[in-house]
């Protein structure tokens, strides 16, 4: 097969891959200058832009673990977790605008910090979003996709799209979520803090921070810290429980899965309800970092989030979590020193450049050919 | 098999025969409905009803429906009752032709009010052109709507709200008149609402002595804004010019909160809704074709019937919608009769006592009517300024 | 002379019938504008879902990049024509012209040369052509001007309507070849990926080109197209005549192609690429070749649809509608050309049409509640689509291939 060219530099550049690699170098280097010269200019700026990508790109995080898992075990694009998203942001929304869940532990022992009661207010509101989401992510599964898994794969697909666009303009009538933007009001109050040359300390509003400080709030602290929490969660779950050896073996060889006597119908459907559990968690810590709801919210994000899943490699739980933190990074640099229209083009350019370096993704195995 | 691919065949034979029925129905049906037309008068709405933006489609059709019931309570338009035909655009071009093309073709409507988005305002308009149906936008700001390519007047096309270049304008000279020098400009790279107001501010806040310290874009779905709004902070801006629908500024005026950012907010009157997050946009000001303390009975009237109807204050979607459709009746009534160039005629020398003010129209068919800059303070909207044209 | 056999003699007679009749109810006004408009959209669409049915039902790449070829299929043509009739100049006719035709030259020349050296990356291969196709357009950007004046005199010196219809058919033509073109130089690397990542680079591709045409007057630097204002000005002159003859000649395409060697090699590459590997196939040159081949349909539908409205608007091809080909093609069946062309029409005339008239005062929202549900029900009911394998006989008895199950066995067996 492999036979030599006759001409020694021809077959030099073959072997080299030299040309290929020059492209791609310089489409590098025009970023790295780029950045580059951002970073020498003013570092501060160039570290707050860093903290906003991981801001945004540790919510990516959350959906984008979902969507791997869901593809992972039955190669399942499934399109409709954006509007599970969605659904688990309304029901915080409810949960808290309607019923006060996040307040049920300050009402009932009032003498505990204001600070903890908070705490354990958000969580049993995430919580809430959880169990909605997985109970009617399991509904979706029992009554739309496990009837197709002997149809061909499209056919799942396309029940997706049309489970996504049901929810969303089902969620758009006016008894249901209504189709307005709605403010969603945080379980708690915001704050922020600055870091820098000048020390540390609390800003308060419409007072300019010292310059070159870094700006965070205590959001992008419950953002880090919850993702973290769920991705160690989930690899535990994957990784070391029966249910998890299940999964992986139903992902590997659903037959030889089922012959060892593992229920692989009901370890999917597991999968699905744990996948939007983590949707709906996402989407409570999403409508806490950029507070509005809305039936449509979980199209962009969604999408976004899966793509990320795609440059960390489909399928790995590690990999979704850097691929995700690479598209925060990617987006929130290009918007603030490349060219803010160019800003999606950018990200998706840089997904189909990841693609063709490592078409499995980031962490994917590239081995997994099954024949 | 077989059977499966004769079932599917009927199937599609009855589609296709369900879809042809109605079609030939009214098509035999049309001389008795022209008939019938003499007691009540048809108009149609179109509105984004679905899409990407549903809330903006139901203010519209309150607004409108609000207008027609109205005027069927108060006897109707020239003594007819007025039937309204409500049909879903979803703000874009194939569903707006569409539905154009339903109303005037299966229900023989012979006035539209709508459509919302100029994307989709634009293909409409050269439809009721060409049929000779008066179509009067509420909120298409984008000026080829009411002209054609050469940049003569459309004959049957009409809006009800400010074109880009008026209230840009206003913010630019009372920003500079509060002695702001310093602005940054946001706007949204897919809406042409937005971007038209963001370029006539940036062009005339040059020219009153301002400076222009950036301008960034988004585009419509974003909602992370926090890169725009670091640099925002960085730049030393005073005033942050963000034309936007109120979801928007929701959203940016919270990040803005967080970021640091201390430059005042300017806007227009996609800030006006009753879902304005007043603690977010505390200080900001934006421009607006009435002030809630207008004590004008129009206004007054409008606003306690809105609230009494569907529980909220109306936002300037719905006021547009209700304009528009007043402004129509009334040109119908002054025409006295039922023909749309009749109307038209009638509607470019109308004068008309609305709520976003007393209405005339120029020759380009859009309204001439004054602006007022409102703030908002400590949870409240406040009066601040009043600019005639 | 080839013999007519009588499936072939059936099925011209019984298109040249369907188009005759409707032709003559849309001229007797039995069928008004509102529902021509939905027959002009439901035609464009078939051709578009024909083109990813090329791609996906025969070859098996799974593409979400439909509607970006279809885009720029769109504002090309209508680029040239809004050049001849608001700006009375060919310069767009002849400048798109020579881009197609340099570019298509120095793609052929690069392949020369490319075939010739062994082993090399595919990387390395789209550098190169990348390089050299960017080159060439300088090149025909600068001829197409110079010839523009000359070629504005010869189509002034035709009468209006020849000139204007002439140049309407080249642009929609160019439209497709320059959509064919930008696929291949895409789908060169972007094609040796496995199928869901190519799905998903396709689908980034028509995001960017959306983000493109958003900022087409800035970016690009076409200000007639006005970017997100949208374009107008644009000739309405695409009529039922000329979509149903451009769908006809896509469906004969596509069946001969089907016919030929290459629809084999295509249909064996979604049927086993290793097998068709090794019966040595070049797997590689099949899958460019189909998805420039679907692409150019696209490009095609994408100029016929310019001139329906008359006005462009880059949310028209937002990445949420770019499902609705997907959706027809897998609800007509997968590798169906028969149920692709019906699910079009059921489609565009349900949703747009049915569901308008049906559906109660009050009840406008309903429309895209009902659309998903009835959705899901067909997908339940008839997971390989309404048509399944099923084609017309003109079609079927030469693509036997198609009759057998194998497919839907192969994924599902892929799945499990």
């Amino acid at each position: 097969m492999e036979r030599k060219n006759q001409n020694p530099i021809v077959n030099w550049i073959v072997k080299s891959k030299i040309l290929g690699i020059l492209f791609f170098v310089i489409i590098g280097a025009f970023a790295v200058y780029k950045l580059g010269t951002a970073l020498f200019d003013n570092p501060s700026l160039f570290l707050q832009q860093v903290v906003n990508g991981l801001q945004l790109g540790f919510v990516y995080a959350l959906i984008a673990l979902g969507y791997t898992m869901i593809y992972g075990i039955i190669q399942l694009i499934n399109f409709a977790h954006g509007d599970i998203f969605m659904v688990g942001a309304f029901a915080s929304f409810y949960s808290i605008s309607r019923y006060n869940v996040h307040l049920w532990f300050q009402n009932l022992f009032p003498s505990v910090p204001v600070m903890l009661a908070q705490i354990i207010g958000t969580v049993t509101v995430i919580l809430v979003s959880m169990v909605v989401c997985a109970l009617l992510a399991y509904t979706i599964e029992r009554i739309a996709y496990k009837p197709l898994r002997t149809a061909p794969r499209i056919s799942a697909l396309i029940t997706a799209i049309g489970i996504s666009f049901f929810l969303e303009y089902f969620g758009a009538l006016n008894f249901v979520f209504s189709p307005n933007y709605i403010t969603y009001q945080r379980p708690f109050a915001v704050k922020s803090w600055f870091v820098g040359p000048s020390g540390f300390g609390s800003i308060e509003s419409g007072i300019a921070p010292p310059a070159h400080s870094i700006i965070f709030s205590n959001i992008f602290l419950i953002i880090v810290f919850a993702s973290l929490l769920l991705l160690l969660v989930l690899q535990y779950i994957v990784k070391k429980t029966k249910i998890g050896k299940a999964m992986r073996a139903v992902a590997y060889d659903k037959p030889t899965a089922r012959l060892m006597g593992i229920n692989s119908d009901a370890i999917i459907s597991v999968t699905f309800a744990l996948g939007a559990a983590l949707a709906g968690a996402a989407g409570v810590l999403y409508a806490i970092a950029f507070p509005q709801v809305f039936f449509s919210m979980g199209i962009t994000p969604g999408m976004k989030a899966f793509v990320a899943a795609v440059v960390g490699g489909i399928g790995s739980i590690p990999g979704a979590f850097i691929g995700a933190l690479i598209m925060g990074q990617a987006e929130t640099l290009s918007a603030a020193y490349i060219s803010t229209p160019m800003r999606d083009a950018i990200a998706f350019s840089l997904l189909i450049v990841v693609l063709l370096i490592r078409p499995k993704g980031i962490m994917g195995e590239t081995s997994s050919e099954k024949v | 098999m077989k059977k499966n691919v004769l079932l599917s065949l009927v199937i599609l034979f009855a589609l296709a025969l369900a879809a042809c029925a109605p079609a030939a129905d009214t098509a035999a049906a049309e001389e008795p409905a022209a008939a019938a037309e003499g007691d009540t008068i048809k108009v149609a709405s179109l509105s984004p009803l679905t899409g990407p933006v549903p809330t903006f489609g139901e203010s519209t059709k309150n607004g409108f429906m609000m207008a027609v019931d109205e005027w069927n309570a108060n006897g109707g338009v020239l003594g007819k009752q007025i039937e309204p035909i409500v049909e879903d655009s979803q703000c874009t071009a194939d569903p707006a032709v569409n539905a154009a093309n339903k109303v005037i073709d299966q229900d023989g409507v012979h006035y539209i009010v709508g459509e919302v988005c100029s994307s989709a305002s634009i293909p409409v308009s050269e439809i009721a052109e060409e049929k000779g149906v008066l179509m009067i936008s509420p909120t298409s700001t984008n000026s080829d709507v009411t002209l054609n390519l050469d940049g003569s007047t459309k004959d049957m096309v009409f809006r009800a709200c400010f074109i880009d270049p008026f209230q840009g304008l206003v913010m630019a000279k009372f920003a500079s008149d509060q002695g702001y020098t310093k602005a940054f400009v946001m706007s949204d790279q897919g809406n042409d609402y937005v971007r038209g107001l963001a370029e006539v501010f940036s062009e005339k806040f040059v020219e009153y002595g301002g400076e222009i310290v950036g301008s960034e874009t988004y585009t419509g779905t974003d909602t992370d804004f926090s890169a725009i709004l670091t640099k925002v902070a960085d730049s030393g801006a005073e005033v942050l010019y963000l034309p936007d629908y109120y979801n928007v500024i929701n959203l940016v005026a919270a990040q803005a909160k967080e970021k640091g950012v201390t430059a005042v907010m300017m806007g227009a009157d996609g800030w006006d809704s009753s879902d304005l997050d007043l603690a977010a946009a505390d200080g900001g000001y934006y421009s607006n074709h009435y002030s809630p303390d207008d004590t004008r009975d129009a206004v007054v009237d409008w606003v306690s019937k809105y609230n009494e109807a569907y529980g909220s204050t109306p936002d300037a979607l719905a006021t547009l919608a209700y304009d528009a459709t007043n402004l129509l009746f009334a040109a119908i009534e002054k025409a006295g009769v039922d023909d749309p160039a009749a109307v038209a005629t009638a509607m470019e020398g109308l004068s008309y006592e609305a709520v976003s003010g007393t209405v005339t129209f120029d020759e380009y068919h859009n309204p001439i009517k004054s602006a007022v800059v409102l703030q908002v303070k400590d949870g409240a909207i406040n009066f601040v300024a009043s600019v005639a044209p | 002379m080839k013999r007519l056999n009588k499936s072939s003699v059936l099925f011209l007679v019984g298109a040249v019938l369907v188009f005759s009749v409707i032709q003559v109810l849309i001229s007797m006004k039995i069928i008004n504008s509102f529902w021509s408009t939905i027959l002009l959209q439901a035609g464009v669409m078939a051709i578009v879902a024909l083109g990813l049915n090329l791609i996906y039902g025969f070859n098996g790449q799974f593409s979400l990049g439909q509607y970006g070829f279809y885009a720029i299929g769109a504002y090309t043509a209508a680029d040239i024509t809004y050049r001849w009739t608001q700006l009375h100049s060919a310069s767009g006719l002849t400048v798109v012209l020579m881009i197609a035709i340099l570019a298509g030259i120095t793609i052929m020349l690069i392949r020369n040369v490319v075939t010739k050296i062994r082993g090399l990356d595919t990387l390395s291969a789209f550098a190169l052509y990348l390089t050299a196709v960017v080159f060439s357009i300088f090149v025909a950007i600068k001829i197409g001007q110079l010839i523009a004046n000359p070629v504005t005199a010869l189509f002034n010196s035709l009468p209006e309507q020849t000139s204007q219809y002439i140049i309407y058919l080249l642009a929609v033509l160019l439209g497709g070849a320059i959509a064919a073109e930008v696929s291949f130089l895409f789908g060169l690397p972007v094609l040796t990926l496995g199928s869901d990542y190519f799905g998903i680079a396709t689908l980034g591709f028509s995001i960017i080109v959306k983000v493109l045409l958003d900022n087409s007057d800035t970016m690009l630097g076409f200000a007639e197209m006005k970017g997100a204002r949208g374009m107008i000005g644009i000739p309405k002159v695409t009529t039922w005549a000329f979509v149903f003859f451009f769908l006809l000649l896509t469906v004969v395409i596509i069946r001969n192609l089907l016919n030929s060697s290459y629809g084999r090699a295509i249909v064996s590459i979604r049927e086993d690429e290793t097998a068709a590997t090794s019966m040595g196939i070049d797997v590689a040159f099949y899958k460019t070749i189909t998805f420039v081949i679907g692409s150019f349909f696209a490009g095609l539908a994408g100029g016929l649809y310019a001139h329906i409205n008359g006005f462009l608007h880059p949310n028209t091809f937002s990445f949420v509608k770019s499902f609705d080909p997907l959706i027809i093609v897998v609800f007509g069946g997968l590798g169906s050309v028969t149920g692709t062309v019906g699910a079009a029409f059921g489609w565009a005339l349900v949703l747009e049409g049915v569901l308008r008239l049906v559906l109660p005062d009050g009840f406008e929202t309903w429309r895209f509640v009902i659309y998903p549900a009835l959705l899901l029900v067909m997908m339940l009911l008839k997971p390989n689509g309404l048509f399944g394998n099923y084609e017309i006989p003109f079609i079927r008895s030469i693509v036997p291939a198609l009759k057998e199950k194998k497919a839907d066995s192969e994924t599902a067996k892929e799945a499990a």
